[in-house]
């Protein structure tokens, strides 16, 4: 269908490919992961023409016996939306916000072919229908607010198959969604490959979602294909050492030393919290969502326990009523004894800390690392003498060394930032630590080294963790405990491994079902064993 | 959509309501007696009984209050107490010069800060960007009233295409009412054309880095495609806002442009109104600036929704 031919690629002095070669055989599903910066999206993108202005690129894209590379902008129109489609990561702000669905679907039609805009409309009906949104339930005249993530990303599917292209890339395309709708989406893009006959570039940083996808496998390195070749036999093999580290990067389980104790510091007895919503009648109360419903669990010193669930299902707003940060509207939280709101002591209140999700949005860009660092001691009243001190230790103990103090948080990468928000996290000496989807941003080789970090840390002070996470394998890698939320309920609660290995309740069961996974017979090597061929 | 309508409505109404207790309040009740500051210091006692029974003074605070509001519904705003004519009149003569000098500099604002401010955020980084940016920073940075007189300089002195000032009336034909109004609404036009230009670049660049406009392209939209169908109308509610103010400004802001151009608008009256004390003038004038404001600022709010869907339902971006 398409084939790369020693395709490098320079933006402004950076080098981002280097002779990436690559044959995307029609009909088949092609995967290509990597680590993030590692060129994968840069790669679809020069297949498109969309590069930055400031892209340098050399070697053939060969489409029909001719050089995407060479051809003119006008040609590249006609063939983008038409002979390749794409699909991107983020559906949320994947379309445009003041045009119906109907409209975005109609107008790859009508920009590419003579049809009519009722035609193009008919036309537009049948894919969405296609994609799983019938227009009974889905009407044309809706508007990307009035759907959810993964019926954004049908709408963008849509769009990309309107014409049958022969090739639909798809970058990262369940990355944003939940793993029960990251299920469904695949399923959908596995039919479109089988009865349409087209090709999927299938990009993705997930072992697991390649695994489950595609026929031949691509493994990229800071802008390299390292290794490629039929997805079992290269999974089963895993000859290059970068395969080999990315996969057990993404299986990785922290060696962890078990120090839970049956002391609880942290009780949530029937904890209700609800948000008002938007009025819909002038007089009368307002509507209210109840985002978590008589949740109760207890948190013991030293014990590691997971809050998992989808997006939307209340563990972030449960995170914040147990930092104080939200009020509840029934039911209680107890952290050391104490009730939890606006009279909890300040000095108790550095006994737990927080890790949100986002490294890059959690600081203060104008501070330097000490300040950010040192933050938490304005809980105390005065920062200590030797504030300097233990900021160094608090670094020292997450691995960035001291001379990190004076440089500023965008010096440093997305793992450092991460270490440096434990680290801020650490400085008070707490007992609970609420990880927020803390290691969700990390590429897999950095979430597995701050995994070990968090179980190290754990072990040396004693830890208390409320782990929360949407993603099974990381929670099942780092809790004693854990607890399934879903619609702000908590539907099972238990051992860590007897949940996942025996889920009573349906929507574990649905979750853990969902969740992609490397076949485990494919494993064969996962001790070192080289399989006897 | 009806609800968002509604909604708007109310506040509309409670800020017009509110705008007229303070302006009220401000005026009549705040400092003393406004007939002796109308008067002033050596007034005799009888002229300012006089003048106090002709405004009304005597009245209890509300029947005051009601019967001002109650006139101005019916478009009596009392009598000037200067110009001894009614001050609905008053207004009347400056409405027609004021307001049509706004609509036409809010045009020429418009006209030349769309175009621009596109082709500036399509080209950025680029020398035509380059020059967009340090000509506007030029036009928000010279004062007004010297461009003002530079352009009656050139185009009225040497070149005499245009009089130097003063205002026809639209008795003297529609063309020689414009023609007086070209050279004032060119002055008003640059700095906010500027400004707006400025804003209309920014918002567009920031728009035209999103998703969508990706998704765009990746459908085999042109780039110039895909500004005009996805990135300008994304890039609008900015741009609204300032409108919006800046025709607010213009209404009542022209005044030094007045004064160069002998122009009679709302500005110099009420810049006159309150040199000369003349109370009753000052309190409709604001009052009705304030309910163009309120009004614009409806409209602008009818232009949100118009423009993003999201808002329609009463929402917020």
């Amino acid at each position: 269908m398409i084939r790369l031919e020693d395709l490098s690629l320079t933006i402004g002095k950076a080098e981002i490919l280097r002779r990436v070669s690559l044959d995307i055989a029609p009909g088949r599903v092609t995967g290509l992961v990597g680590e993030s910066g590692s060129g994968k999206s840069m790669t679809a993108l020069s297949i498109m023409r969309l590069l930055p202005r400031e892209s340098r690129v050399s070697g053939r894209i060969i489409l029909d016996d001719s050089n995407i590379l060479e051809k003119s902008e006008r040609q590249m129109c006609a063939l983008r939306g038409n002979r390749i489609g794409m699909i991107f990561q983020e559906p949320m702000t994947a379309l445009n916000p003041v045009k119906t669905i109907g409209d975005q679907v109609m107008e790859t039609l009508l920009i590419h072919t003579g049809h009519s805009p009722a035609e193009a409309r008919e036309i537009a009906r049948e894919k969405l229908a296609r994609v799983g949104l019938p227009e009974d339930r889905f009407p044309l005249t809706r508007y990307p607010h009035e759907l959810s993530g993964g019926q954004r990303q049908r709408v963008c599917i849509a769009m990309a198959i309107a014409l049958s292209p022969e090739l639909l890339i798809a970058d990262e395309p369940t990355t944003a969604l939940d793993v029960t709708t990251q299920a469904q989406i695949l399923d959908l893009l596995r039919e479109l490959v089988r009865e349409e006959g087209m090709s999927l570039l299938l990009i993705t940083h997930d072992l697991a979602v390649v695994a489950g996808m595609a026929d031949h496998v691509a493994v990229m390195q800071k802008g390299e294909i390292v290794e490629q070749g039929a997805t079992e036999p290269l999974f089963r093999a895993m000859r290059h050492p970068y395969t080999k580290a990315l996969f057990e990067a993404s299986s990785h389980a922290p060696a962890r030393r078990p120090t839970a104790t049956g002391e609880a510091i942290l009780t949530v007895s029937k904890a209700v919290r609800d948000y008002a919503l938007p009025r819909t009648r002038l007089i009368g109360p307002a509507p209210v969502f109840r985002a978590v419903r008589s949740v109760s669990f207890t948190l013991n010193k030293g014990e590691s326990l997971g809050l998992v669930g989808e997006s939307g299902c209340g563990k972030s707003t449960l995170a914040r009523a147990i930092l104080g940060l939200e009020p509840l509207q029934a039911g209680e939280i107890r952290a050391f004894g104490q009730p939890m709101g606006p009279g909890f002591p300040t000095r108790l209140k550095a006994g737990i800390q927080v890790v949100f999700q986002d490294p890059y949005g959690s600081f203060n860009p104008r501070w330097k690392v000490a300040r950010l660092v040192a933050e938490p001691f304005h809980l105390m009243g005065t920062r200590p003498d030797d504030w300097r001190a233990r900021v160094a230790r608090a670094l020292e103990d997450v691995g960035i060394g001291g001379d990190a103090m004076e440089r500023y948080i965008h010096e440093f990468s997305g793992g450092q930032r991460q270490r440096i928000a434990i680290a801020r996290a650490l400085i008070l000496k707490p007992e609970i630590i609420v990880l927020d989807e803390a290691v969700s941003a990390l590429d897999v080789s950095v979430r597995a080294q701050v995994l070990d970090l968090l179980a190290d840390l754990q072990a040396e002070y004693g830890l208390a963790y409320l782990f929360i996470s949407h993603d099974l394998s990381v929670v099942r890698a780092i809790t004693d405990r854990v607890l399934v939320m879903k619609a702000g309920e908590i539907v099972e609660e238990g051992a860590t491994e007897a949940v996942f290995s025996a889920p009573a309740h349906p929507y574990t069961q649905a979750l853990i079902e969902a969740a992609p996974a490397i076949p485990a017979e494919w494993k064969v090597h996962e001790h070192g064993q080289a399989p006897v061929v | 959509m009806a609800r968002y309508l509604l909604t708007r409505l109310l506040s509309l109404g409670l800020s017009l309501v509110a705008a007229s207790l303070v302006i009220f309040a401000v005026i009549e009740v705040i400092p003393g007696d406004p007939a002796s500051y109308m008067l002033g210091l050596n007034a005799t006692p009888e002229a300012v009984a006089a003048l106090r029974d002709e405004l009304g003074l005597d009245g209890s605070l509300l029947s005051r209050y009601l019967g001002w509001v109650a006139g101005m519904v019916q478009g009596d705003f009392g009598q000037s107490y200067t110009y001894r004519v009614p001050v609905a009149e008053l207004i009347g003569d400056r409405v027609v010069v004021s307001l049509p000098l706004a609509l036409l500099a809010l045009a020429l604002s418009t006209a030349i800060a769309f175009p621009v401010g596109i082709v500036a955020a399509a080209r950025r980084g680029r020398a035509a960007d380059y020059a967009v940016m340090g000509a506007t920073q030029l036009g928000i940075a010279v004062p007004n009233f010297w461009f003002a007189m530079l352009l009656v300089l050139v185009f009225a002195v040497r070149l005499h295409w245009f009089s130097a000032g003063g205002f026809p009336g639209w008795e003297a034909g529609v063309l020689a009412g414009l023609k007086a109004l070209t050279l004032p609404a060119v002055a008003l036009a640059l700095p906010q054309a500027s400004i707006l230009a400025r804003v209309m670049r920014s918002s567009l660049i920031e728009t035209l880095g999103q998703d969508y406009i990706r998704t765009a392209r990746a459908k085999g939209l042109s780039r110039r495609l895909a500004t005009r169908r996805h990135a300008l109308r994304n890039a609008m509610i900015p741009v609204l806002t300032i409108i919006g103010l800046q025709f607010s400004f213009l209404l009542a802001g022209a005044i030094i442009i007045e004064n160069v151009f002998f122009l009679p608008g709302l500005g110099r009256l009420i810049f006159q109104a309150i040199t000369q004390r003349d109370l009753v003038v000052v309190e409709s004038v604001v009052m009705l600036l304030v309910f163009a404001v309120i009004v614009v600022n409806f409209a602008v709010d009818l232009a949100y929704a118009a423009v993003d869907p999201r808002l329609r339902r009463g929402g917020r971006r």
